[in-house]
């Protein structure tokens, strides 16, 4: 059985003191401990950028892939090995900006994988420029007058575009976000945590004392019915997004049990060997 | 009328009108059909990227062995428009036969080009359509063209009972009846006939595959289970293939919302274990670019198929060129080893592919196999494949008693130990082989540095991996005296046209020989350095416009002087006369 000591690395990790991406790595251990999973049938992919890092501070197989690509990397993985436990990791400049296009596919296919967006509000590794989910407004090196944009709202896009569960946490919580990480990777399906995760260095607006005064709790909210769509949107609307705990869940039929040559055993496990009548089968198909 | 036949080692035949018209069902027919009686068959599509109208055609030559190349002319042209006639008249040899559908061309222009071409105008709509359905237009085209080179109709009796089993008697009848009636309509008003070549295959026992079912066939040989592709031409038949073959095996397609999450799915696939590859053509080619470098720096084993067609961008989607060589060989930034494999046949890119995937997880590198559009989508008669040729190895996957006896937590995935800059990689899911494959530079577990000494050791690790790798272990091809004046050489599907191309000038009294590389990287400097070194003058035939090949033998070999490009890049294959008259100095296209 493994304990959380198993998920732990030697290496110390190099974010920040105070980078909230701590709390998401100790959540992670925690939830897969709590779990029971074993940490050789756990694949962490990740993006790059201070979020891209985790997996290299996590003690299953990995994959520190490229910028924005996590879900397309993690998704080979997932449909191959369909035992293997998936997680994706990335941050809001990777899987919002560059990544938003693998994201919106990754939702309607309903892969069976949690994906964690640690989410700043701003690109932190590069050194302070304004990111998709930057608000209106927001002053950086690269928005100095204030950014003209609209922030990318992706836990609205999620729910829209089919994610099956779809949560977000907040790195000042962490027994939150330990559950709902247990939750997410419990439910079969994608599951999408985006965890405000601030950035202490870079980000002066989007504080720790920020989050904690505008975020609105769905767990301190006795009649909340995350199966219901509408109102799901609609407390976001209401609370300027920033609303944490489990938004929205369903139930739906997973990609890897419904796509084309889906097998019970996982891909990796099948025998390869062709028989000889299969054989003169194939070339009688090309006769 | 008069009557003419001809002693031909080969036919031609062309089948052409608009796009969406049937042309390309009754080309499959006509081919499938004398295919299954024994005939060798090469059969050529030409089509444009639209779907109604245009111009399409269907060419299959037909001989008594194996061929690769469609021909440079033709003996029977079925036209079912003036386009056709047009823009495929100039290919009809003497003596050939024209037949044209006179429904809706009451009169067709024949050009004047100072031969003799027997026409024939037949009323192939109008008689379809007494027949009660216009579609059957092909039938009747097939009928004409079997009485036009000497056969009975029934010949065609099985392929159209094949085709439309699902539809029952009376649409298999009135097929039949279809092309019944274009047969008895040419026996009666033309007595033109060419004779068909010898026949030497055995009944139903040919093959006839196209490139594209070679890589797909190949590759679940290979025992690939997993294929993430995104549809473009000429590179989609791959998907098609797949679908219709690996999911018997328990085998998965995806198709990726980019040729980008395409190739990053197949590294993913390989990471967890799965031999798993992606196909595309240019324009996908360059948006893997990045992931390309993954592969290489993570060491994550990668096959890419790579049907070549016009560039640049969008460039010429339906036709064939072999302009990506530079991108196989040098694309992505930074510095990886990568093999680059370009076979030459429908049949070769069958064996290729598994030797892809071998090689692949040998090396723990990308590889890529370059076909390009003619290969790809043409189809051909094959005598046989050997499935058992070459064996599945994963010799470079870590076993779990050996993940054992490492100290817990101690497995080093890149290994600095090893002579061969090979070091076993672990599987997800085994005990005690937790790494982190890396898009950063990493030391031995996986965990990213930036020290200089490190670096180093790592890239040179990389680098050292195909020092050992022999590219003409693979295959290299070479025909030709000990002693030659003139060497051709090419790579990939020109071997064709130039093994044509070298016949001929051998009948002519050249001294001459032909060398055709089918691993392009690492180069076969050895081999191809020691054939030039014979040669007073090298010819190199590059479908491409500026000599991608030739640039690539003079940086690995040399010889400046020697070598004189034979180019094309018109977006149609190389004809034999335009390699024949490079050579003999008459200009490329004289």
């Amino acid at each position: 059985m493994a304990t959380l000591k198993d998920f732990r690395v030697s290496e110390k990790a190099t974010w920040c003191p105070g980078c909230g991406h701590f709390t998401v790595l100790a959540a992670l251990q925690a939830a897969s401990a709590n779990l029971g999973i074993e940490p050789y049938n756990m694949v962490l992919v990740s993006g790059i950028g201070c979020s891209g890092k985790i997996s290299q501070h996590f003690g299953s197989y990995g994959f520190h892939s490229l910028h924005g690509r996590t879900l397309p990397v993690a998704t080979g993985v997932q449909l191959n090995n369909h035992d293997l436990v998936v997680v994706a990791a990335g941050g809001d400049g990777d899987g919002y900006g560059i990544g938003i296009g693998h994201f919106m596919h990754a939702l309607r296919r309903n892969i069976d994988m949690t994906y964690i967006v640690m989410d700043n509000h701003i690109y932190g590794l590069t050194t302070g420029q304004t990111s998709p989910t930057s608000h209106r407004g927001f002053k950086s090196k690269t928005s100095p007058a204030g950014s003209a944009e609209e922030p990318v709202r992706p836990v609205q896009t999620a729910i829209i575009n089919g994610a099956s569960f779809v949560a977000q946490a907040f790195s000042g919580d962490v027994k939150q976000m330990t559950r709902i990480m247990e939750e997410a990777i419990r439910h079969k399906g994608f599951s999408l945590i985006n965890a405000f995760s601030p950035c202490v260095t870079f980000n002066k607006v989007n504080t720790y004392d920020w989050f904690k005064e505008n975020i609105y709790n769905l767990d301190e909210i006795i009649d909340y019915d995350p199966t219901d769509k509408f109102a799901a949107l609609r407390v976001l609307e209401d609370h300027g997004s920033v609303v944490t705990g489990v938004i929205y869940q369903e139930e739906r039929p997973v990609y890897h049990e419904a796509m084309i040559g889906a097998t019970k055993d996982p891909t990796v496990k099948l025998d390869l060997t062709l028989q000889a009548e299969e054989i003169e089968a194939i070339k009688n198909s090309l006769r | 009328m008069k009557k003419g036949v001809n002693n031909l080692k080969d036919l031609k035949w062309k089948v052409g009108g608009a796009q969406g018209e049937g042309i390309d069902s009754t080309g499959e027919i006509f081919a499938i059909t004398l295919n299954r009686m024994g005939y060798y068959l090469f059969a050529y599509r030409h089509f444009m990227s639209l779907i109604k109208g245009g111009h399409t055609n269907y060419k299959v030559r037909i001989a008594s062995q194996p061929v690769h190349y469609h021909g440079d002319d033709l003996d029977i042209l079925l036209a079912f428009d003036q386009r056709t006639i047009d823009e495929n008249f100039h290919e009809l040899k003497d003596g050939s036969i024209l037949i044209y559908d006179s429904s809706k061309l009451k009169e067709a222009k024949i050009p004047d080009q100072g031969k003799k071409v027997n026409v024939c105008p037949i009323p192939i709509y109008d008689i379809a359509q007494q027949l009660g359905n216009s579609i059957m237009k092909n039938m009747v085209a097939a009928g004409a063209s079997c009485a036009a080179v000497g056969l009975e109709p029934s010949v065609f009796h099985e392929v159209i009972e094949g085709i439309f089993q699902k539809k029952g008697e009376n649409i298999i009848n009135a097929n039949k009846e279809a092309i019944k009636k274009g047969y008895d309509y040419y026996k009666e008003n033309f007595n033109f006939k060419l004779e068909l070549p010898e026949k030497t295959g055995k009944p139903n026992k040919n093959l006839f595959m196209t490139g594209n079912e070679g890589i797909g066939l190949g590759a679940l040989t290979a025992g690939c289970r997993f294929l993430a592709a995104y549809p473009i031409t000429p590179a989609t038949e791959i998907m098609y293939n797949a679908l219709a073959h690996f999911p018997r095996f328990g085998g998965k397609i995806i198709q990726a919302e980019d040729e980008i999450a395409a190739c990053l799915m197949a590294i993913g696939g390989n990471y967890a274990g799965v031999r798993s590859m992606t196909s595309t053509s240019g324009p996908g080619l360059s948006l893997m670019m990045e992931a390309l470098g993954l592969a290489g720096i993570s060491e994550t084993p990668l096959v890419i198929v790579d049907v070549q067609r016009g560039g640049p961008a969008t460039g010429l989607p339906t036709k064939t060129e072999q302009s990506d060589l530079n991108e196989m060989i040098y694309g992505s930034h930074g510095e990886i080893p990568r093999i680059v494999i370009t076979p030459t046949t429908a049949e070769e890119a069958f064996y290729y592919i598994q030797h892809a995937f071998n090689l692949a997880e040998k090396y723990q590198c990308p590889v890529i196999v370059g076909t390009d559009m003619f290969m790809g989508m043409s189809k051909k008669s094959i005598s046989d494949l050997d499935f058992g040729k070459i064996k599945i190895n994963r010799d470079e996957i870590i076993s779990d008693e050996e993940l054992q006896k490492i100290e817990k937590g101690m497995f080093k995935r890149y290994n600095l130990e090893t002579k061969t800059g090979i070091s076993p990689r672990s599987i997800p899911g085994q005990k005690n082989g937790r790494y982190v494959a890396l898009g950063n530079e990493h030391e031995e577990t996986g965990y990213e540095i930036e020290d200089p000494e490190t670096r180093v050791k790592m890239m040179d690790k990389r680098m050292r991996k195909l020092k050992h790798f022999d590219p003409s272990e693979i295959g290299i091809y070479f025909s030709g005296e000990d002693q030659f004046d003139i060497l051709l050489i090419g790579f990939g599907s020109t071997f064709a046209q130039i093994d044509e191309a070298y016949q001929e000038l051998k009948e002519k009294g050249e001294k001459v020989a032909h060398l055709q590389v089918k691993v392009v990287y690492p180069f076969p400097r050895k081999i191809v350095g020691e054939q030039i070194q014979k040669a007073a003058k090298v010819f190199v035939v590059d479908h491409n416009a500026t000599g991608q090949l030739r640039q690539l033998i003079q940086k690995e070999v040399g010889y400046h002087e020697k070598l004189t490009s034979i180019l094309k890049y018109d977006g149609n294959p190389f004809s034999v006369r335009e390699i024949v008259n490079g050579v003999l100095g008459k200009g490329v296209n004289a």
